[in-house]
């Protein structure tokens, strides 16, 4: 293990691979080009810095006089043009939550069967595979397709039916739209969560089940616990794209404006990133919505950013770990 | 990992009493059925991930199947009526549903977005991989993650407040929100998906290959762009392609960024709507079932299909990347 640890640095590409140029003697033929080239690609790297810079820049600067307690803790007023968010950070919360509680044990369960139960060659696990990698290609929107015909029209429609009720499943709801954000999260939870489940050293299993535990008590106690920071890591990605996306629950739940917070799963709600949608585009006054307009984006991208940020630093200190280890 | 039972039963060691064993073997067996539900649990779980692209593409198609085969939706909006005009027109007495210039306005908007994001996300993974040190290195990827993880609908308000304003002055287009600055938009939404892609294949390519070339002479910058490169070409292929679906199916940046008229034009500097912006705006104020409710699920569909078919290929050429290079 030490020796190994050890021997690690000296073949790791990194260095040897950024020492390469600058190794070589430099008064060759090509030489300019080497630079030129050089050059262009990190002007390249250059402007993409200065994107990000510029749009967080520019939101942080026309933004943050807006953002006080007032504005996060009061309701809109006169028609959007004042006030604060309040409903739409209490919907984001509530959508975001509903959607966790149905993600995380479904896709955590697809990770741990794929990666400690499944055949890795059979068919199935190909086929569960394949469309892991195609449900996260599918365009937003198709989800907001299919949220409103499959849980809305099909699914609440029918709970309806069943229990003769007038229309209150088949609506519009909190509930349909995380249950769309969850299966548009789905990737992302099972990706993370097995890429977190195969690190764990395989002695680890060995061990556990040479102490007698079945292969269920071994997941249970020991590997879970050991992919805790991974499976986090995808929850929490999942929480800030879902936090994120609009085009998703436009037609299964959000709302224009509410005057009331949604109380029940089946209340449509109102959200911060659709919320932001209907400021920048629907206003009657677009120069007294502005304000409120910068404060709202600045919100949500400190939401989005803070939560990623969190992510990637519990996946750089597993990821460090893991190094240490091997 | 490993097949078989894990906890087979040792021989019984000998003075047990008989009810001991008997105990056991029932501890056993309900411990073997605890193992059993939960595994078919665990199964159910990834059943899960198939269940759900089946029923997108079930449920898509079951609300866009009157626009092929119901006779009544048909003679208003099928195949012939989505084709012979040019004009998208659904509301009013007579509607019309030519859906050309959705598909004009969504190719001038991908064509834009990949000529912004494909050179720049291609030159910066090149410059990361190939020559910048390594805590410049470290450093450029949170920039670019913190990219991708702002939401879509931040960068279309980006997009349609500032960014608009600044290319409308440089260009002096007539109409402010246009396809030139939705493609741009869509560009920096998809330049994550592209570079880090592309990263990840260059740093695959094995180091022996850049050493070689570098042994026989070869200067950085050609073995950059003649070995480097075309080892890793069919990951930046992927990674150009998956790019390339994002920006089909990019929704809220275009439906805020792009002006949304519906018109043939072949300038990038006029209005343009987009299959996916014409599903987000009208849909909420349809009626279900009406063709024209059809209708945007029809699109919807074709979208699902497009997208579908590119990403797959995208993950046909990375499997082939992973077994060129693991055979090397």
């Amino acid at each position: 293990m030490s020796t190994r640890t050890l021997a690690a640095p000296a073949s790791g590409g990194g260095t040897a691979r950024a020492a390469g140029p600058t190794a070589l003697p430099r008064r060759r033929a090509g030489a300019g080009l080497d630079r030129a080239l050089a050059v262009l690609t990190g002007l390249a790297a250059l402007f993409i810095v200065g994107i990000v810079a510029v749009i967080v820049g520019n939101i942080v600067i026309f933004g943050w006089r807006t953002v006080t307690w007032e504005f996060l803790a009061a309701a809109p007023r006169q028609g959007m043009t004042a006030g604060g968010i309040f409903p739409a950070i209490f919907g984001t919360v509530a959508l975001v939550f509903l959607m966790i509680v149905a993600l995380v044990p479904l896709g955590v369960g697809a990770a741990v069967y794929l990666s400690e139960y499944a055949r890795p060659t059979s068919r199935f696990t190909q086929l569960v595979r394949f469309s892991v990698n195609n449900l996260a290609g599918v365009p937003s929107i198709v989800f907001g397709l299919f949220g409103l015909g499959f849980f809305v029209q099909f699914l609440g429609r029918g709970i309806d039916r069943g229990l003769g009720l007038d229309v209150v499943w088949g609506q519009p709801a909190l509930v349909w739209a995380a249950l769309t954000l969850a299966l548009l999260n789905l990737p992302v939870v099972i990706v993370t969560a097995e890429e977190a489940l195969s690190a764990v050293p395989r002695e680890m299993r060995e061990a556990s089940i040479a102490l007698g535990a079945t292969r269920w008590q071994t997941v249970r106690h020991v590997l879970l616990p050991q992919a805790l920071p991974g499976i986090l890591t995808g929850a929490i990605l999942s929480v800030s794209r879902g936090a994120g996306e609009v085009a998703p629950i436009l037609f299964t739940g959000a709302a224009y404006f509410l005057p009331y917070l949604p109380a029940s799963p089946t209340d449509q709600f109102m959200e911060l990133g659709y919320h932001i949608f209907v400021l920048a585009t629907q206003s009657p006054d677009v120069d007294a919505t502005k304000p409120l307009l910068y404060g709202t984006v600045l919100v949500l991208l400190l939401l989005t950013l803070l939560l990623n940020l969190t992510a990637i630093l519990i996946r750089s200190r597993m990821r460090a770990r893991l190094a240490g280890r091997r | 990992m490993s097949a078989g039972p894990l906890t087979e039963p040792g021989p019984a060691a000998p003075g047990h009493s008989a009810t001991l064993r008997r105990l056991r073997a029932s501890g056993r067996s309900a411990l073997r059925v605890r193992e059993a539900v939960i595994q078919g649990a665990l199964r159910a779980a990834a059943v899960a991930a198939v269940a759900g692209i089946v029923l997108i593409l079930v449920f898509v198609l079951r609300e866009a199947f009157p626009v092929l085969f119901d006779p009544e939706t048909r003679k208003e909006a099928g195949l012939h009526a989505l084709t012979a005009t040019a004009m998208w027109q659904p509301v009013g007495d007579v509607p019309k549903y030519g859906v050309l210039p959705l598909f004009v306005g969504t190719l001038k908007v991908a064509l834009v977005a990949m000529l912004f994001a494909v050179p720049l996300g291609v030159m910066a993974a090149v410059f990361t991989s190939e020559f910048a040190p390594y805590r410049l290195r470290e450093a450029l990827k949170p920039v670019v993650e913190v990219l991708a993880g702002i939401p879509s609908v931040v960068l279309g308000f980006f997009a349609l407040i500032v960014l608009a304003s600044w290319l409308q002055a440089l260009t002096g287009a007539v109409s402010r929100l246009n396809a030139l600055n939705a493609g741009v938009a869509v560009g920096i939404g998809v330049l994550p998906t592209i570079y880090s892609l592309c990263e990840d294949s260059l740093a695959a390519v094995p180091r022996s290959y850049r050493e070689a070339s570098l042994a026989l002479g070869a200067s950085p910058w050609q073995t950059a762009w003649f070995v480097t490169l075309p080892a890793a070409g069919v990951g930046v292929t992927a990674a150009i392609l998956l790019g390339l679906a994002r920006a089909i199916g990019e929704t809220m940046i275009v439906l805020m960024a792009s002006g949304n008229a519906a018109i043939v034009s072949p300038s990038l500097l006029d209005s343009a709507r987009t299959l996916s912006a014409t599903i987000a705006a009208e849909l909420a104020e349809v009626v279900v079932g009406s063709p024209h409710y059809s209708v945007l699920f029809f699109l919807g569909a074709i979208l699902f299909l497009v997208t579908f078919v590119i990403n797959a290929a995208a993950a046909v050429l990375v499997t082939r990347l992973r077994r060129k290079l693991r055979g090397a």
